[in-house]
């Protein structure tokens, strides 16, 4: 094997000093790590990388980094990365969010990110439970899940995020799990350079409040078939496996949204005339 | 998390030396991310205990290095050292850490890393054919042995009772489901 010339960045690089504080056992250290090593493979300087989130466990995310890093309002990351992408669409903007950040507060803005086709990149860290609030049922919680604030549970039926990221328009379908630390990365990666919306779910289990979930890293498998590019052969395959299957599931060919500037392409003065008085 | 399809091709002396020295620096990275995470939440008995396991592991990659000589492990190391789907071996498995967990816990949690690594050494001296780096898988296979026997030791030595959620935490989260 010959000496090949030395990666520009480790992934200690765009890790801050700041130490997490999320539980000890939490799939959400693993993503940390993931994303780091992704965006060193990226081999993009921090400051050419904004990790924008909302409120919740994994929206602490950018604080851990040390790239350009927004943590907004709960389930705004989407509205705030948007603005930043279509302002500086030199910047790779990347979303952490998670199950109810990303899917009920921020759910609306969930389908129009997707429809709207922006190249940024989604990452959910989803554990199906509200994390840092003790445990109340997230969309994704399983209808009979018995908690504190729901005896006996919800009997809702859960979201089923990749599908309606599909129906909804995204360009780019993973699912991953926290714990594989090496295919994570490599879909993080996949995810950022795929143009247009990239939606990629993380499993990563919540050990406190559903310590079930410490079972997830038996229960995941590879995905048994090659991405597609049909979303509704995606669809039809997320909706029938037993939500562990790992991998890239859609590739889209979409033209990602590019707005334009510089000129809204009508004479302003015309405007003015058709309101005035 | 590791196993033969995952793990990193090793042909060479180089490539060997290169892969060895990034699981070293794999484990460092994890057990200071587990002496962090204890720290964060005041269990300093293990925070000191990953601490001392980070400093075993950078005298191991030190060795590595010294060994490689003009090899630039450093730079080879990620380039060559990872593992396609899951985890480098010798890295502790941050899932199952706890903010309660003891030093026997802890030490298991070592005893699995130098396990995965011994196993991954055993599998290149027996797949590997360049005769220099087969000699050196040897070798190495025998430095983990030796680490498993060490953690055995030092898993007898500090087994107690384990400490549990709820037992000795007066304001134990209340898992759901």
């Amino acid at each position: 094997m010959s000496a090949e010339p030395k990666p520009a960045y480790k992934a200690s690089d765009f890790k801050s000093d700041i130490a997490p504080i999320w539980c000890p056992g939490c799939g959400d250290y693993h993503v940390l790590l993931s994303i780091t090593r992704a965006l060193a493979q990226l081999g993009k300087p921090p400051e050419q990388v904004a990790i924008v989130s909302g409120i919740g466990c994994s929206s602490r995310i950018p604080a851990y980094t040390n790239c350009y890093g927004f943590h907004g309002v709960h389930g705004r990351a989407l509205p705030i990365a948007t603005g930043l992408k279509v302002i500086r669409p030199d910047q790779t903007v990347i979303v952490t969010t998670g199950d109810g950040d990303g899917y009920s507060i921020g759910g609306n803005h969930f389908l129009h990110a997707c429809r709207r086709n922006l190249d940024l990149t989604m990452i959910v860290m989803d554990n199906h439970i509200y994390g840092m609030t003790k445990g109340q049922p997230s969309p994704t919680t399983e209808p009979d899940l018995d908690t504190a604030l729901t005896p006996g549970g919800t009997g809702l039926r859960p979201f089923n995020p990749l599908v309606i990221a599909l129906a909804s328009g995204a360009n780019f379908v993973a699912r991953a799990f926290a714990g594989n630390i090496g295919q994570t990365t490599s879909i993080i990666v996949d995810a950022v350079t795929h143009p247009g919306f990239s939606f990629v779910e993380i499993l990563s289990p919540c050990v406190t409040f559903r310590p079930d979930q410490r079972s997830w890293k038996t229960q995941v498998h590879p995905a048994p078939v090659d991405a597609t590019d049909d979303p509704a052969r995606a669809a039809r395959r997320i909706m029938t496996d037993d939500g562990f299957n790992l991998g890239v599931l859609y590739r889209g060919n979409r033209q990602p949204y590019t707005p334009k500037f510089g000129g809204s392409g009508c004479d302003l003065s015309e405007l003015e005339r058709e309101f005035e008085l | 998390m590791s196993d033969k399809a995952d793990a990193p091709s090793v042909s060479t002396l180089s490539d060997l030396l290169a892969v060895a020295y990034q699981i070293e620096v794999d484990a460092i990275e994890r057990y200071k991310m587990l002496a962090e995470q204890m720290e964060t939440h005041n269990n300093v008995e293990l925070a000191a205990v990953f601490r001392d396991l980070a400093r075993a592991e950078g005298i191991h990659a030190a060795e590595i290095r010294r060994l490689a000589g003009d090899v630039d492990v450093a730079a080879l190391g990620p380039e060559v050292g990872q593992w396609m789907t899951g985890d480098s071996p010798e890295a502790a498995d941050l899932s199952s850490a706890h903010y309660m967990m003891s030093r026997a816990e802890a030490l298991r949690m070592a005893l699995a890393g130098e396990e995965r690594a011994l196993a991954f050494f055993e599998e290149v001296v027996k797949s590997v054919e360049d005769p220099e780096a087969r000699e050196l898988a040897k070798q190495l296979v025998e430095e983990e042995r030796e680490h498993v026997e060490l953690c055995h030791q030092l898993i007898r030595r500090h087994d107690k009772p384990l400490r549990r959620l709820g037992v000795e935490d007066p304001d134990a989260p209340e898992p759901q489901g």
